[in-house]
């Protein structure tokens, strides 16, 4: 298991409070759940805490949330130490997150980790500029478009060393990126067009 | 190989409209209330019929499981759970179906609810997919807009809601407790058995946990009769599988296939053979990172067919049909070595066997992948492997010892010469003996 730390106390924020908009969706999901049963939420309002948080969640968010679903603090401490999708640090505002499991290096993943280390330096590290940030992960579950990374919310599939630069690049230059396979293909469809599926008939009017 | 016409995904690919215009099209919730109507036990047994063995890697018969829950409430909600949190590596098929094909998987939730006695499901996704969760959630609020659920869903007279919950980023989750935990809102341990889910499951009520790709298939099972899909296959491996080819194949792809189809079919049907040829192959990875691999050659690979029984054969599983390649430039040790790693990192740290012994067999195979260890620490990491397997409480200890004995198994010579080449190098190194050292 990883061992994982709250950031260091300077860069914690003293206080966080969820934005209205935010607290009223967090307020309807713990609905989905018996009543009673609103801890089950914490996962989802930990990840919204983060998200209003700029990446990363601190010690105060975990607090605000635990005091939202009426929890115990350390029942939230332990919650958003042991899932990783939590970054206890500050991260970029790209966040790649590179997959690098082993069907995924069996296709080039370890090219993908020259790049970012070439670029960023060692994981964990945010850029100077505050812009991206990258760490290895744990399969991601796109295995049959490997090699491939997370940046932020998007999957980015296919990968090799030139489409993933190109990715990067034209993040780095504020403009759009499409998410996905980067070699042309479609979804997780062999490349050159699917060997099923083919029958036209199938989709006719019953 | 299996026609277009007995494929239950049809929209794979995302080539077709995924919403539910597209989805009734193609046949989605077309007579569910016929299929409502046959009543609790006539879909059990249907689904037991059909010989439908559970898709998320243990291969439990599906119907069964459902029969577990109490026939009758005793005041308490039953619960369908379905676990989405779809991370073994190799493994990438709920995914699809959750994109682009959500309403075999509403539907399917449903019918499995109703088959159960549950009026609520939670469908609990990994927290990574999150454009696969915002789909999912379109899907159901569309489905809820057309009263497909909610009260009187589909207007079969049973009341069904249908929640997407998510995780975020334990592997552990897609352990059956563990995801009722995490769903509680808890750290992601598994539970001890007995007492099992179907009596004490989510918030200690009945539940049944079912993978993504089960549930979708119902529906589809219960339009065309257990008859259709249990010709397809071979005894107590029967239906249509969706598999995923990943690694050193020409062209990596998912595709759904009947179940026992040959290995190098497969492999050269849909995803243009072994890179470099069939010759070139080394081994596979019939059935995710959880399962021993299976080398080339005529006692192998050749003789593999991708079902429960084909894969035992060869002492793998079927686990997900996620087929990982590897040809003979793989380096087959640091292969194996960086699933070991990917077991230690998300071991959940409850028991000492699996916390301890999976950082300990990482080390030592790292050494091992360079040649950095003594012969007689073969034997001594197959007996660690023993020791760690069985002995924990959730079957994660199991599913990380077995590839390393199944590189052991095979791949014992090769381990030996990397021993062999360091040990002859030692001297220009300037390293005496290699330690023994697996201690953190």
């Amino acid at each position: 298991m990883p061992v994982r730390r709250l950031a260091p106390p300077d860069v914690q924020p003293p206080t966080f409070a969820f934005s209205k908009a935010n607290a009223e969706w967090a307020k309807a999901q713990t609905e989905k759940y018996p009543p009673g049963r609103q801890q089950s939420a914490i996962i989802p309002l930990l990840w919204k805490a983060q998200e209003q948080h700029g990446g990363w969640l601190p010690e105060a968010a975990i607090r605000h949330v635990a005091e939202f679903l009426g929890m115990a603090h350390i029942r939230a401490l332990e919650v958003a130490t042991f899932y990783t999708m939590f970054n206890l640090e500050p991260v970029g505002k790209f966040h790649v997150q590179l997959c690098g499991t082993t069907p995924c290096r069996l296709r080039g993943a370890d090219d993908l980790e020259k790049v970012c280390k070439k670029r960023f330096g060692e994981q964990g590290r945010v850029t100077k500029d505050g812009t991206f940030s990258w760490v290895e992960v744990e399969c991601l579950g796109a295995c049959t478009n490997a090699p491939m990374v997370q940046i932020n919310y998007d999957f980015y599939e296919d990968l090799d060393k030139k489409s993933f630069e190109d990715i990067l690049d034209r993040l780095a230059d504020g403009k759009k990126v499409k998410p996905g396979p980067q070699n042309g293909r479609q979804l997780s469809a062999p490349i050159g067009g699917p060997t099923t599926l083919t029958d036209k008939s199938i989709y006719e009017k019953r | 190989m299996l026609a277009d016409k007995d494929r239950i995904f049809t929209n794979l690919y995302g080539l077709q409209d995924g919403g539910l215009k597209g989805a009734r099209s193609r046949g989605s919730y077309d007579g569910i209330k016929g299929i409502i109507a046959k009543g609790r036990d006539g879909i059990i047994n249907e689904v037991k019929a059909s010989g439908l063995r559970g898709r998320g890697g243990a291969g439990f018969p599906t119907g069964l499981k459902w029969s577990f829950m109490p026939k009758q409430s005793d005041g308490r909600p039953h619960y369908l759970v379905v676990n989405a949190d779809e991370s073994e590596p190799g493994t990438c098929k709920d995914r699809e179906i959750m994109r682009n094909d959500p309403h075999h998987l509403i539907e399917g939730c449903l019918i499995a609810g109703f088959a159960m006695g549950a009026n609520a499901g939670y469908i609990y996704i990994r927290g990574e997919f999150i454009r696969e969760r915002e789909a999912l959630q379109a899907a159901i609020d569309e489905a809820y807009e057309a009263r497909l659920l909610g009260k009187n869903a589909a207007g079969t007279g049973w009341d069904f809601d249908l929640y997407v919950h998510h995780g975020a980023g334990a592997y552990i989750c897609g352990e059956e407790t563990a995801l009722l935990e995490s769903l509680e809102g808890k750290k992601g341990q598994p539970r001890l058995k007995p007492p099992f889910p179907a009596n004490v499951g989510l918030y200690g009520c009945p539940t049944t946990v079912n993978n993504v790709e089960s549930i979708a298939a119902v529906p589809t099972i219960l339009r065309r009769g257990a008859a259709w899909f249990a010709a397809i296959g071979r005894p107590n491996n029967t239906g249509t599988k969706l598999f995923c080819i990943s690694g050193h194949v020409e062209k990596p792809c998912n595709v759904e296939e009947a179940m026992g189809i040959p290995l190098r079919e497969l492999l050269e049907k849909h995803a243009g053979g072994v890179r470099g040829g069939w010759d070139n192959l080394l081994a596979v990875i019939p059935g995710g990172s959880s399962m021993p691999l299976i080398p080339a050659g005529a006692t192998g690979c050749d003789d593999l067919f991708m079902d429960f029984d084909g894969c035992a054969k060869h002492k793998s599983a079927l686990g997900t049909a996620a087929v990982i390649v590897m040809d003979k430039s793989t380096d087959i040790v640091r292969a194996m070595t960086r699933i070991s790693y990917f077991y230690k990192h998300e071991s959940c740290g409850q028991c000492t066997p699996c916390r301890e012994g999976m950082g300990w067999m990482w080390r030592v195979l790292t050494r091992m992948s360079e040649g950095r260890a003594q012969k007689k620490e073969i034997d001594m990491l197959f007996e660690v492997t023993k020791q760690i397997e069985g002995h924990t409480i959730c079957a994660f200890g199991d599913g990380a010892a077995w590839p390393v004995q199944g590189l052991l198994r095979h791949f014992r010579p090769e381990i030996e010469r990397r021993i062999d080449e360091y040990t002859a190098r030692s001297s220009e190194l300037g390293v005496r003996d290699p330690m023994p050292e697996a201690a953190e």
